[in-house]
């Protein structure tokens, strides 16, 4: 069993089509969707990890479909160097990836949990959160 | 008989090796094991610390003369503008200052990235700091104008000067309003989605001597990772009690400090440039007090816990900006740091904006300072004033 972490676009035409379903039916993956956005144009983003044994098969099935596969190259790291363990951003990530170790107070970064926003990225006010490609 | 210590005899001690010295989160359990009159008895010092974004904060520089000599008219350093209207070679850069091409807020919100903060927090780490100054001409300073690099071991001296630092107590900002609000408090979402507090609580200076009995003009402190001074007390020091609707108490508020130091010996862990997004650049100030303790009445009031410590809860939607009373009741830092407070009968989550496991790094090092016998404790010239001075506000009018 693999997982992989994937950016898949959608044209706006195939945007009301059943593709999550076909994934987990067809080909027996997992799928756990960390972001999907639908902008004004009606094109869809959707950030998922897919874990089974058939990840290729899958993504294939997705690129001959004309969906966008990006593998999500992006990631967010914690300098720690810079982090203060202020906390300020421990209620502006959406997904608890940064999370508060109590009773220290401690900030700490789970990056399994991460789905690139970048929220944090704008609201550390010690620039302590980047953008890796 | 009452134990009365002197800060001579606490001072011979440290001397010796032999003061017994705590911080302030180790003097709450510890007054609640043993009790107040055996822990004053017992312990020579408590140790504070606080660490958040500390606006009216900056230094003095004096950049040493050119040849031949010019009266500087404008400064900037890294592209933000010192002020220079003090002397010849003399200028002041102010922690919020930002570069004249920054496009503050009309990229909405603005990032704020560099800033004066950021200008100090590269001097201490020994930096190469771009100077650009610009004169009018004298018969005395002819030269008109320099760009040159400079580090803060080129220059004759640095002095942080701080004029308003370590607000005794702070308000909990949350936003009442429809739509994000960004503040020096951090980002608040709407229609009460989060709230954020900045003060370290039970380790905080102010809130442990809050009448003033010990801190004044001449007290030593941890200072950006050196050793400062309390110079006066801060701009807009309000000691005061806070009370709700119906003259409850809830603790003390609103006194602060004036803090100085020669920048030189200082650290940038302990003096960091801070971007609050949307509002502006900062300095982040790493500051501690060692309070002396004198007497049972100064122990008590710096073992109280997070549990009797309070902070009043703002809307900084619309009350704050609009200067209009906000009182949405008190909570204790306790709640505070649980992670989640109820307002309006709404679960709200908290987060802090100041660093409590720095505030406990900076209380634990003036601790070992004190121990070691390296850091003595200054008696106050003066002392503060303190709520019975009865200060009041002035408004700004027009
Ligand atoms: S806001 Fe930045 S500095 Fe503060 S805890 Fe989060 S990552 Fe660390
Ligand atoms: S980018 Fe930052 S705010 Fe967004 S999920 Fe990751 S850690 Fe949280």
């Amino acid at each position: 069993m693999s997982s992989k972490k994937v950016v898949l676009r959608f044209a706006a035409d195939i945007t009301d089509q059943p593709i999550i379903y076909k994934l987990v039916k067809d080909h027996d993956l997992i799928i756990n969707i960390l972001k999907a956005d639908i902008n004004p144009q009606k094109e869809g983003t959707l950030v998922v990890e897919l874990t089974g044994d058939n990840t290729e098969q899958g993504l294939e099935y997705l690129r001959q479909l004309g969906v966008g596969v990006q593998s999500l190259t992006e990631e967010i790291i914690q300098n720690e160097e810079k982090c203060v363990s202020c906390g300020a951003c421990t209620d502006i990530c959406p997904t608890g990836a940064l999370y508060m170790e109590r009773p220290d107070m401690v900030v700490r970064f789970n990056s399994d949990r991460c789905v690139v926003c970048r929220l944090c990225v704008k609201a550390c006010p010690m620039k302590a959160m980047e953008v890796r490609f | 008989m009452a134990v009365e210590k002197t800060y001579q005899e606490i001072n011979e001690r440290i001397k010796k090796g032999q003061a017994v010295v705590v911080t302030a989160e180790e003097l709450v359990s510890m007054v609640k094991e043993k009790g107040i009159t055996r822990v004053t008895s017992e312990v020579d010092v408590v140790t504070t610390g606080t660490f958040g974004p500390m606006c009216s904060s900056g230094a003095f520089l004096s950049l040493g003369h050119t040849k031949p000599r010019m009266k500087m008219h404008k400064v900037w350093l890294n592209d933000v503008p010192a002020y220079t209207g003090i002397a010849a070679v003399d200028a002041f850069i102010g922690a919020t200052e930002v570069p004249e091409d920054d496009p503050l807020n009309s990229a909405y919100p603005g990032e704020f990235r560099y800033g004066g903060g950021h200008v100090i927090q590269d001097l201490v780490a020994h930096q190469k700091v771009r100077l650009k100054a610009t004169g009018y001409g004298t018969d005395c300073y002819p030269r008109r104008e320099i760009e040159t690099v400079i580090t803060i071991d080129d220059i004759n001296e640095a002095i942080l000067f701080n004029p308003r630092n370590a607000y005794q107590n702070y308000n909990c900002a949350v936003n009442l309003s429809t739509r994000i609000v960004y503040t020096y408090m951090g980002m608040l979402k709407a229609n009460l989605g989060n709230a954020h507090f900045s003060t370290s609580g039970q380790l905080s200076p102010l809130l442990k001597d809050p009448t003033f009995k010990t801190i004044g003009v001449g007290t030593r402190i941890f200072l950006g990772g050196g050793i400062g001074y309390v110079v006066w007390n801060g701009t807009q020091h309000f000691p005061g009690i806070n009370q709700d609707d119906s003259g409850n108490s809830f603790g003390h508020a609103g006194g602060t400090l004036s803090v100085l130091g020669d920048l030189k010996q200082m650290n940038p862990r302990w003096l960091v440039g801070t971007s609050m997004l949307g509002y502006g650049a900062t300095l982040t100030v790493g500051l501690g007090i060692p309070i002396p303790v004198l007497n049972e009445e100064v122990c008590r009031f710096a073992a109280a816990g997070d549990d009797e410590l309070y902070a009043p809860i703002v809307d900084y939607g619309n009350a704050y900006p609009n200067f209009t009373p906000s009182n949405l009741g008190y909570v204790s830092y306790g709640e505070l740091k649980s992670g989640k407070i109820k307002v309006n009968g709404k679960e709200v989550p908290t987060a802090p904006v100041s660093s409590y496991p720095r505030a406990r790094e900076i209380a634990g090092t003036l601790k070992q300072w004190i121990q070691k016998g390296d850091f003595l404790l200054g008696e106050p010239v003066q002392l503060l004033p303190n709520a019975d001075a009865g200060i009041k506000a002035n408004t700004l009018k027009g």
